[in-house]
C-alpha cells in the first residue's frame, strides 16, 4: 500500500486512541477533584500538565488552564480536540482505503465538537469525556467489524498500541510523581478503565505494587503496558513477514520491532521488584520507546521524500 | 433576575438550609452562593442531564415489580463537621449496644435475668430464630451493616427513627450520588471539601474478610441476591462489582458436607463469607420456609459449624422490632454505661391496659406503627387520617396491642428541593450506614437523605414515591497522621525522577502549506466555481 496511506491510518490510531485516553485521564482529574476533599488543585494541574509533556509554570496552573490546554485546543496534538481533527484530517487523505463507515464515524465526531464544547462548558465538562470515549470505542469498533486484517488494519492497531502503551506509563507516572498531590491507585486504575479489571482479578483492596504490578505487565488486560507492546509487536512481526521469507535468519529485521520486542522482553522476563525498584527510570524509557519506534516505523515505512523545488537554472 | 431562592417559605419545622430567609446555615454557605445566581431554568435543565445520567447508568429501583429510576434531587443536603462528628459518635454507640444485645439475646440471656428488656418480648418477636441460638459468629460481628434511621426534630436535634440490623438497602444510591453529581455540577464542590464515600465497598470487603472463619488464610466472599427481580437487585451488583467479588444467587450455591461452595467452570469453589441481602426467612429451607427456592439448604448448619460466615447474621431482625426500639436507651446504658448520644422520637409501648387505652383515646394525634413493618408500610399518622381509617386502626390494636407502637408526630424537617423548575422545602429523613469490621465500627460519612417529593408528605420511604439527594459531610482539617491510603508504598526520591516528561509525539507533518495551495487552485481550475466551497467545508480541520 502507499506509504502516505499507511502513515494516515498509523496516526489515525494514534490519535483517536489518545484522545480516548486523555479523556478517560481528565474524567478521573475532574472528578479527583470535587472528591478529595484535601487536594492541591494547583499543585495536581501542574503535575498533570507536566506529565502530559505540556508544562506550565506552578502559578499558572489551574482547572482552567488544564481544559484549555488537554481538552479544548484546536492546534495542539495533545489536546482532545486536537487530536480528534488530527484523525479526522488523516481519514480524510485515506478514504479510498477506510471503509465509509469509519470515515463518516469520524467525520461526525469532529463535526460534533463545537456543539460538545458549548454543552461541556454549560454542563461541565464530563459529557465531552463521554462522547469522545464513546465515539473512539465507535471508531475501534467499526474498524474491528468492517477491515481487513491487511496492512491497513496493521497500521491502525500499531498506531493504537504504540500510544497505549505511552498513555498508560504516563499514567503511571502520574502516581509516581509522588508528593500529596498524587492521585491515590484507585484512580491510576480508573483512569485507565482499569478498575474493575483489577478488583476482580486480586479480589481486594487497592495495593500499589500490585496495581502497578496490573498496570505493567498483566497478560489479560488489553490497556496494560505489556499487553499493548505484545500487540504492537505482533502487528510488526507480520507487517515485516515477507522478509522472512527473503532469507533474514539472524534476529528481526526491522528497527521498530527490535526496539518494541527488547522493551516487552524488559518486562516480561525482568523480575517484578526489579522492574518497581527502578518504577521511575522504567516508565521514562517506555515512552521513550514508544518514540523511538515510532520513529522507526516513520523511518522504515513511510519514508517520504521531501518536496524538491525544481529551480531553473539561471542562464549564464 | 429573579432569586433562585425568593419566596421560599419557611414552616414550623427546621429547615436545613436556612435559618431565616435568605440567612444560609454555616455549612450551607458555600452552596448558597453557588446556587444563588443559576435560574431555575439552568437548574432544571442541570436536573435533566443528572437524571439522564442515572439513566444510562440504569441506577434503578424496582417497585411493585417494575424498574424505575430512583429520582436524585439536584440541591445537595450538607452536614457540618461537628455536627457530623455527634452523629457518628451516636450510630457507632447504638451499633455497639445492639451488637452486645444480640451475643445476650442469642447467648446468656443476662439483659433477661437483670430485669431490663422482659424476656417475652423477644420470644413473641417473628424475628426471634432459635435455630440461630448458640451460634457464635467468628469474630462476635452480627451487625456487619447496618443504617440507622435519623430524622431531626422542630429543634433541630436528630432523633433516631428506627434501626436497620438486617440488610439495610440504600448504599449504593450514596455512591451513585456523588459519582453523578460531580459529573454534571463539579463547579458546585468547587468551594467545599466534602468526605468521600467511594471507599465504601473496599470497607465493607474488609469487614467482611475479617469476619471469616478464622482458619481462612485468603477467605473468598460472595454477595448472595434473591435474584434480579428483587428491588435492590441495582445494589447487590454495585457492591459486587465494586467489591470484586462474585454475585450469586441461592441455585449458584452447594453445600454438602457441612461446606458451601459455588458453581463455577473449574469445578466447585469454597465459599467462607456470604453476604447475604436474602431475609431469614428465605435462607435456608432447612431451618425456615422450606418452600423458599431463592435459598441454599445447610447454610445455617454449615455456619453452625463455623465452616462460613453469614453476614449480616440469622436472627438480628429481633433487635430492629420496632418495640425493642424503645429499649435501646436503655440497652445503651446497661451494656455500655453510657448516656446515650441520639435520643429516641418519643415512642409509647403499649405494653400495659392503661397505655392501650390511653392511645386509643388519642389516636387523632399520635402516628401508629406496626412493630415489624418496614418500607413505610401500614404506617397511621393520626392527624392526618380520616375517621374511617382511624376506627379501623383501633379495632386492630385492641386486637394485638403487642404489635403496634405509638410516636408523637415528628415535624421532620425540610430541605430546599427542586420541583417543576422551582426550589421548594421538602421533607427529609437520614440513613447513615455503619460497618463493623470487629475492632472498629466505621460510619459511612454522609448516608442517605431520602426526600418525600409529594408536598407536605411526612412518609420518606423509597417505596412511596421518594427521591434521595446527595448528602456532603464538610470536611475537617486533614488529620496530622492521615493514614495513608494505600497499604504498601512505592516510594521514590525526587533524584529517581527524569528531568522531563517526554513530550507527545507532534505527529507527521504533511501539511505542507505549498502543496495545499497547489491543491486548491488545482480543483478550483477543474470545476470552477463550486470547488471553493467545497473544500472550505472539510478544508478547516487543521485549524
Amino acid at each position: 500500500m502507499l506509504s502516505r496511506i499507511a502513515e494516515s491510518l498509523f496516526w489515525i490510531g494514534r490519535y483517536v486512541e489518545r484522545a480516548d485516553d486523555t479523556a478517560r485521564i481528565l474524567d478521573v482529574h475532574t472528578q479527583r477533584l470535587v472528591e478529595d476533599p484535601w487536594i492541591d488543585e494547583q499543585r495536581a494541574c501542574h503535575n498533570l500538565l507536566a506529565l502530559m509533556g505540556v508544562p506550565c509554570a506552578l502559578e499558572e496552573a489551574d482547572t482552567e488552564r488544564v481544559l484549555a490546554t488537554l481538552a479544548f485546543d484546536r492546534v495542539a496534538p495533545s489536546s482532545i480536540v486536537g487530536a480528534l481533527s488530527a484523525a479526522r484530517e488523516n481519514a480524510r487523505g485515506a478514504r479510498e482505503v477506510l471503509s465509509a463507515e469509519i470515515w463518516e464515524s469520524l467525520n461526525v465526531t469532529h463535526n460534533a465538537l463545537p456543539q460538545q464544547r458549548t454543552m461541556a462548558r454549560r454542563y461541565g465538562p464530563h459529557s465531552l469525556y463521554r462522547f469522545v470515549r464513546e465515539r473512539s470505542a465507535m471508531v475501534f469498533g467499526l474498524a474491528d467489524a468492517t477491515m481487513s486484517r491487511d496492512e491497513s488494519w496493521l497500521f491502525l492497531i500499531l498506531g493504537r498500541s504504540l500510544e497505549r502503551v505511552d498513555m498508560t506509563s504516563r499514567m503511571l507516572s502520574t502516581r509516581v510523581l509522588a508528593g500529596d498531590a498524587a492521585p491515590s491507585w484507585t484512580l491510576v486504575l480508573r483512569s485507565t478503565g482499569a478498575y474493575e479489571p483489577y478488583l476482580r482479578t486480586y479480589r481486594g483492596a487497592v495495593n500499589s505494587s500490585r496495581a502497578a504490578e496490573f498496570l505493567l505487565l498483566d497478560r489479560l488486560f488489553p490497556r496494560s503496558v505489556f499487553a499493548a507492546l505484545e500487540q504492537a509487536e505482533g502487528c510488526l512481526a507480520e507487517l515485516e513477514r515477507s522478509n522472512v521469507r527473503d532469507g533474514h535468519r539472524i534476529g528481526v529485521s526491522g528497527e521498530a520491532h527490535r526496539i518494541v520486542g527488547r522493551a516487552r522482553t524488559m518486562l516480561e522476563f525482568m523480575g517484578t521488584d526489579e522492574i518497581l525498584a527502578k518504577l521511575p527510570t522504567r516508565l521514562d524509557e517506555l515512552q521513550r520507546t514508544c518514540s523511538a519506534a515510532s520513529e522507526a516505523v516513520t523511518s522504515r515505512f513511510f519514508t517520504e521524500q521531501a518536496p524538491q523545488v525544481w529551480v531553473p537554472e539561471g542562464v549564464g | 433576575m429573579a432569586d433562585l431562592f425568593d419566596g421560599y417559605p419557611l414552616g414550623e419545622q427546621w429547615d436545613e438550609m436556612f435559618g431565616a430567609p435568605a440567612q444560609p446555615r454555616p455549612p450551607y454557605a458555600g452552596l448558597f452562593g453557588s446556587l444563588q445566581p443559576m435560574s431555575g431554568e439552568e437548574l432544571a435543565a442541570r436536573a435533566d442531564v443528572l437524571s439522564q445520567t442515572y439513566r444510562d447508568a440504569g441506577v434503578t429501583f424496582a417497585h411493585a415489580g417494575e424498574e424505575q429510576p430512583f429520582p436524585l434531587d439536584i440541591v445537595p443536603r450538607v452536614i457540618g463537621a461537628d455536627e457530623w462528628a455527634h452523629i457518628e459518635r451516636g450510630v457507632a454507640q447504638r451499633v455497639h449496644a445492639l451488637e452486645a444485645f444480640l451475643a445476650d439475646v442469642y447467648g446468656a440471656g443476662q439483659v433477661f435475668a437483670d430485669r431490663v428488656v422482659p424476656r417475652s418480648v423477644i420470644t413473641t418477636s417473628a424475628h426471634f430464630h432459635r435455630a440461630a441460638h448458640g451460634l457464635v459468629p467468628p469474630n462476635g460481628v452480627r451487625v456487619h451493616v447496618s443504617g440507622i434511621d435519623l430524622v431531626r426534630d422542630e429543634a433541630g436535634d436528630f432523633r433516631v427513627l428506627e434501626d436497620n440490623l438486617r440488610s439495610p438497602s440504600g448504599v449504593s444510591y450514596v455512591i451513585t450520588n456523588r459519582a453523578a453529581m460531580s459529573q454534571v455540577l463539579p463547579e458546585l464542590f468547587g468551594d467545599h471539601r466534602i468526605q468521600p464515600v467511594a471507599d465504601y465497598p473496599s470497607k465493607l470487603l474488609a469487614a467482611l474478610k475479617a469476619s471469616a472463619p478464622s482458619a481462612v488464610a485468603d477467605p473468598t466472599v460472595v454477595v448472595l441476591t434473591p435474584g434480579v427481580y428483587n428491588s435492590a437487585y441495582f445494589e447487590h451488583a454495585l457492591l459486587a462489582r465494586q467489591m470484586g467479588v462474585e454475585l450469586v444467587e441461592g441455585r449458584d450455591l452447594v453445600c454438602s458436607g457441612g461446606q458451601v461452595s459455588m458453581r463455577t467452570t473449574d469445578g466447585q469453589q469454597r465459599v467462607d463469607v456470604i453476604y447475604r441481602r436474602i431475609d431469614d426467612e428465605f435462607l435456608d429451607p432447612v431451618h425456615f420456609r422450606s418452600d423458599s427456592v431463592i435459598g441454599c439448604a445447610g447454610v445455617l448448619n454449615a455456619a453452625r459449624a463455623g465452616r462460613v460466615t453469614i453476614a449480616n447474621a440469622v436472627g438480628n431482625g429481633v433487635a430492629d422490632d420496632k418495640l425493642i426500639y424503645t429499649w435501646v436507651p436503655d440497652l445503651i446504658r446497661y451494656y455500655l454505661d453510657e448516656e446515650p448520644v441520639l435520643a429516641n422520637a418519643d415512642t409509647y409501648r403499649l405494653d400495659d391496659v392503661d397505655a392501650t387505652e390511653w392511645v386509643l383515646a388519642n389516636l387523632d394525634s399520635l402516628v401508629l406503627k406496626p412493630v415489624d413493618g418496614s418500607g413505610g408500610k401500614g404506617i397511621v399518622i393520626g392527624p392526618r387520617a380520616d375517621e374511617r381509617t382511624l376506627d379501623e386502626l383501633a379495632v386492630k390494636v385492641r386486637q394485638s396491642p403487642r404489635d403496634w407502637i405509638a410516636q408523637k408526630p415528628i415535624g421532620l424537617s425540610t430541605s430546599p428541593t427542586l420541583i417543576d423548575g422551582r426550589i421548594a422545602p421538602r421533607h427529609v429523613d437520614l440513613r447513615p450506614f455503619a460497618v463493623n469490621d470487629g475492632t472498629d465500627v466505621w460510619v459511612l460519612p454522609g448516608g442517605l437523605t431520602r426526600v418525600a417529593l409529594p408536598e407536605g408528605e411526612l412518609v420518606v420511604n423509597s417505596s412511596q414515591g421518594g427521591g434521595s439527594k446527595d448528602t456532603w459531610v464538610i470536611s475537617g482539617p486533614r488529620p496530622d497522621n492521615a493514614p495513608a491510603p494505600d497499604r504498601t508504598q512505592i516510594e521514590f526520591t525526587t533524584a529517581d525522577l527524569p528531568a522531563e516528561p517526554p513530550a507527545q509525539d507532534p505527529g507527521p507533518a504533511n501539511d505542507n502549506a505549498v502543496a495545499q495551495g497547489q491543491q486548491q487552485q488545482q480543483q478550483q481550475a477543474e470545476i470552477p466555481g463550486t470547488a471553493v466551497s467545497g473544500m472550505r467545508d472539510g478544508g478547516t480541520a487543521r485549524c
